[in-house]
Order: structure tokens, then sequence, then C-alpha cells
């Protein structure tokens, strides 16, 4: 369960009257149906981190609202898990102390947690590596954890922050790949915020394209295409193209 | 069921190969021998000392002699000491001080990390805490034998002041360097405001709480000796300044080196726990 809604969402930073104020988000709204993964798509400081943090609840909003089922996000908390672009993990914990920590934080009775971190272990395709430290593993392997930990919880919303950002071409791909296949086993309401086209398709339900700042939703779009998603079908290139054409219109009105 | 079956299996034979990293005796051993042509020009001083102690000196005048007892002798004289306990008796005197001024200073790691988490506390406490830091412990002596009488309270407490700031300091730089990312992911998988605290910012502070153990430690080993000269009756300062008076030179230098040398040691076993407690801390680069 996990409907998620913006609603007249604005964030103001500073005194909204002052000189030097920030307009991040201005009357923001869009609804993602439970289980599924939408994609926020635009360019760099147009108040998409700002969006993932006030639905994480670590901001509050100036206006309006971030819903779960109809219950306003106010405080951080396993039903909203956030999976952080530097992946945030705890050096000092091994892989499967990082995933049992929210099962922890939910006081899970030891054996039942033993074999929830061993299912997402499994899930995310980390045997083996259940006693390695973050900093033993590769940039792609710490972004699986990262994934697991977050899933653990079992939350009703699960947000991203530009994850793949720090690995390389080719690890990316594969692991929007792993994404999607790990998403389809355990479906959750995904909020994903990314200004990569191709990942935005690849990945996505449903797209909201961002205006420049002040950030507003642009257009919201539904992928309609068949997964595994190709990108040399005529249906994913007239998408990208349109995809392409709104963020360039944002270019050109600078 | 197998499921929970299958980690603990796995759990035990991922052990090996990290244990497999610490080097081995054999290669431990060549280390040190590889190392031995640097102890070249202490073996050279050592053997200057011990012909100006026990040929030019003498030859100048017997008494100055006495003032630069020969290494030859100092090693006799250690010897006996340690055989009649005298050595051993002193040295856990101040190593008793030592660790009951640490409890006590162990205080300064909970008030650190409530200065470094809250800002209201910090901005109460920190003024107190500048006013007191660059007071010298040794600056202490006289407040202290008055309050607390000649003793080991005394003494604890010049000790306790020279590691207090110390600890105290690298806590708060410890806690305020948390990745900020680290505390918000922990409250997103719903960690409570005491589970955040003890779960993530002590953890996440924990190495630099040790360095400033370490730090703490070496100061306390300082001011312990200081204290003991003036205020004592045991212990390693005591010693030697018991020594002075009966110009035993030689206990005198086998003290300053047995307080050298425990100083040390004191460092080196933190270090040795610190790697075994965070290793992961090491690859950070800290
Ligand atoms: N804590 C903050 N205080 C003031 N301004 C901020 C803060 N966080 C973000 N901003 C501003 O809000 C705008 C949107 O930022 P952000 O949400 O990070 O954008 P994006 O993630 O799309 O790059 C930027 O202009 C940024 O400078
Ligand atoms: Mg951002």
């Amino acid at each position: 369960m996990g409907r998620l809604t913006v609603k007249g969402l604005s964030k103001v930073y500073g005194e909204s009257s002052a000189a030097g104020s920030v307009t991040a988000l201005q009357n923001v709204s869009f609804e993602v149906p439970d289980n599924q993964f939408c994609s926020i798509l635009g360019h760099s400081g147009c108040g998409k981190t700002t969006l993932l943090n006030i639905a994480a609840g670590f901001e509050k909003p100036t206006s309006g609202s971030v819903m779960v089922d109809g219950e306003p996000i106010r405080t951080p908390g396993w039903q909203n898990t956030m999976i952080f672009q530097d992946y945030a993990l705890f050096p000092w914990a091994s892989v499967a102390d990082n995933i049992a920590f929210g099962l922890e934080m939910k006081n899970m009775p030891r054996h039942k947690r033993l074999d929830t971190t061993q299912y997402f272990i499994g899930l995310v395709g980390l045997k083996g590596f259940e006693n390695k430290y973050p900093h033993q593993l590769s940039g792609g392997m710490r972004q699986r954890v990262a994934i697991a930990r977050a899933l653990a919880v079992r939350p009703q919303l699960l947000l991203m922050d530009e994850p793949f950002a720090a690995l390389d071409a080719q690890n990316r791909a594969f692991m929007q790949d792993e994404l999607v296949r790990i998403w389809q086993r355990e479906p959750k309401t995904v909020m994903l915020v990314t200004h990569s086209i191709d990942e935005a398709i690849k990945l996505s339900d449903c797209i909201a394209v961002m205006t420049r700042r002040p950030g507003r939703v642009k257009e919201f779009i539904q992928v309609e295409l068949p997964r595994p998603r190709d990108e040399d079908d005529a249906a994913y290139l007239k998408l990208k193209r349109k995809l392409r054409d709104l963020i360039h219109d944002e270019m050109e009105e600078q | 069921m197998s499921e929970s079956e299958t980690p603990i299996q796995e759990t035990r034979i991922n052990l090996a190969p990290a244990e497999r990293t610490s080097p081995s005796i054999s290669v431990r051993l060549l280390r040190l021998f590889s190392s031995l042509p640097n102890l070249g020009l202490l073996i050279f001083l050592i053997i200057a000392w011990q012909l100006a102690s026990t040929v030019w000196l003498p030859s100048i005048d017997p008494h100055m002699a006495v003032l630069m007892p020969a290494p030859t002798l100092i090693a006799k004289t250690a010897a006996a000491m340690i055989a009649s306990g005298e050595l051993f008796y002193h040295l856990t005197a101040s190593l008793k001080r030592e660790a009951m001024a640490f409890l006590f200073s162990a205080v300064a790691i909970p008030l650190g990390i409530a200065m470094g988490w809250w800002r209201l506390v910090y901005n109460q406490v920190q003024p107190i805490m500048e006013i007191l830091r660059p007071i010298p412990p040794l600056a202490w002596i006289p407040l202290s034998i008055l309050w607390f009488g000649l003793g080991d309270e005394q003494n604890e407490f010049i000790i306790f002041l020279g590691m207090f700031f110390p600890i105290l300091v690298n806590t708060i730089v410890g806690v305020k360097n948390i990745e900020p990312n680290l505390v918000r992911a922990a409250r997103s998988l719903g960690a409570p405001e005491y589970k955040v605290l003890g779960r993530v910012v002590f953890k996440g502070a924990l190495p630099q709480i040790i360095t400033g153990v370490r730090i703490g430690l070496g100061v306390g080993w300082m001011a312990l000796v200081a204290a003991e000269l003036v205020g004592a009756n045991s212990g390693l300062g005591f010693l030697i300044n018991d020594a002075r008076s009966m110009l035993r030179t030689d206990v005198i230098v086998v003290g300053m080196l047995t307080i050298g040398l425990i100083g040390l040691l004191i460092d080196i076993a933190i270090r040795m726990i610190s790697r075994r407690l965070l290793p992961w801390s090491l690859a950070l680069g800290r």
C-alpha cells in the first residue's frame, strides 16, 4: 500500500519575502498509484532533491504536502525510506548489519531479522558478502546494500536521489536493470530523481518533468512501453525525443 | 527454514580471509630484522656513553662520573630493582593513578557527544571550557594540594585535568564531523533519537574519540609524573625525585626510561585496540 500524492507543494528557503530567499518548489502536484515507479526528471537546481527531502520527512514544506495513502508525511521513518546518492552505508557495520539496522529499529525478533536480512541479501545478489564492510565493496555493490537496506524495512514509499550518478556508464546500465528486476520482485511505490532521460524511460511507469527554478511540474507523462524497455524501439525513441524537447525548451528559456 | 541455517555457516567461512590479512609471526620477525640497521646510531651512542662514563669522565673528575651513570650500571640497577619488586611497586602505583583518573575523565565522552550534538549545550559549556582549558594541569597543583591534601586523590585530580580536555575536544570534533547523510539514513530507517545518538553518532565519532583518549592518556602520563614529583610517596615520579636526594643517578635514569617506555606501551596498546575494534576507520584514512 502506498499511493503517493504530492499536492500544492511549495518550498521556499529563507524568509519568503526577504532578499536571498530561494523558491525551490512552486505548487507541485502529481499523483503516483500504488506500486508504480515514478521518475522526477529535471536540470540540476530545479528542486528535485528538495522534493525528495520533503517526501522523506527531512524537511518541512512551506505549503502543501506529500501524502502516502492520504496521510501527510511529517517525520522520517521506515514507511518512507531514502536511498542516498553516496549510499550512506554505516562504515562500521558489515553488509548484513547494515541491512538489519532498520529491522532492529522495528524491534523485529532476532530469528526473523536474520531470515529477512538473508532474503534481501539474496535478492540483491550479495550472497557471500554478508560479513564484508562497505569499504571492501565496489560502488555497484554498495548500491546493492543500500537498496537492500531500504527495502528490508518494507516501506510504503522508496525514495532515490540520483542513485546511479556515481557509477561508471557500464555499471549504471547494469544497476538500472538490476533495480527493475528487484523492484518487480518487491513491488513498491518509488520516486526516483534523475537528470538522465534514458534512465527515466528505462525505469519508470510515469515521469514528472520539472521546469527550471522555481521547480514546477511541466508535464506528467505515463510511460506505456512494455518491459524490458528496448532502446531501439520506435515508441521509445519517440518518447525520448519528446522528453528531450521538453527539457530543451527549458534551456532556451534561460 | 533452510534459509536461516545458511547465514550461520557462511559466517564461519567468511571469517577466515579477514583473519589472514593480519601479518604472520614470521613476517613480523622479518620486518623486525630488516629494521635493525636503523638502530646503528643508537647503538653507537650507547657505546660512546659507556666509554664517556667509565673512561673519560672519571679521568677528569670522579665526582662527575656519578652524574652520568654508565649503561651497564643502569642495566644492573634496573635488574636489581625489578628483582626486588621496587620498580614494579612504583609502576603499579603510577598506573593505578592513571587508570583512576581515566575512569573519571571518561565523563568527557558523553559530555563531548552532548556538546557536539546539541547546540544549546555547546553554547553553554563552551565558554567555561575555553576559560579552563588553557590552564596547564600543573598550575592546579597548589590549589589541589589544599583541596585534597597530599596523596592519591590530589595526584589523580591533576592527571584527570590532563586527560579531560583532549578527550572532550576530540569527541566534540568527532561528533561534528559525522557525515550528515548517515544520521539521515538512520532516521529514515526508523531510528528514534536516542538510537541515532547511540548507534550512529557515537560510533561515527569513535575513531576521533579514541584519538582523544590516546592524546589524553599521553598528557595524563606527563601530568602524573609531575604530580608525583610534588605530592606523593610512591610512583615513578616519586621514585626519581627520591633518588635525587640520595644522588642515585642510576635509579633516576632507570625511572626515566621506565616512564618513557610505559608511555610508549600505553600508546601502542591503544593503537592496537583501535585497529582491532575499528578496522573500518583505518580504511577511511583517519
Ligand atoms: N538548505 C538549503 N538552503 C537554501 N537553499 C537551498 C537549500 N537546499 C537547496 N537550496 C536551493 O534550492 C534549489 C533547488 O535545490 P535542489 O533541490 O538541491 O535541486 P536539484 O536536486 O534538482 O539539483 C537550488 O537553487 C538550491 O540552491
Ligand atoms: Mg539534487
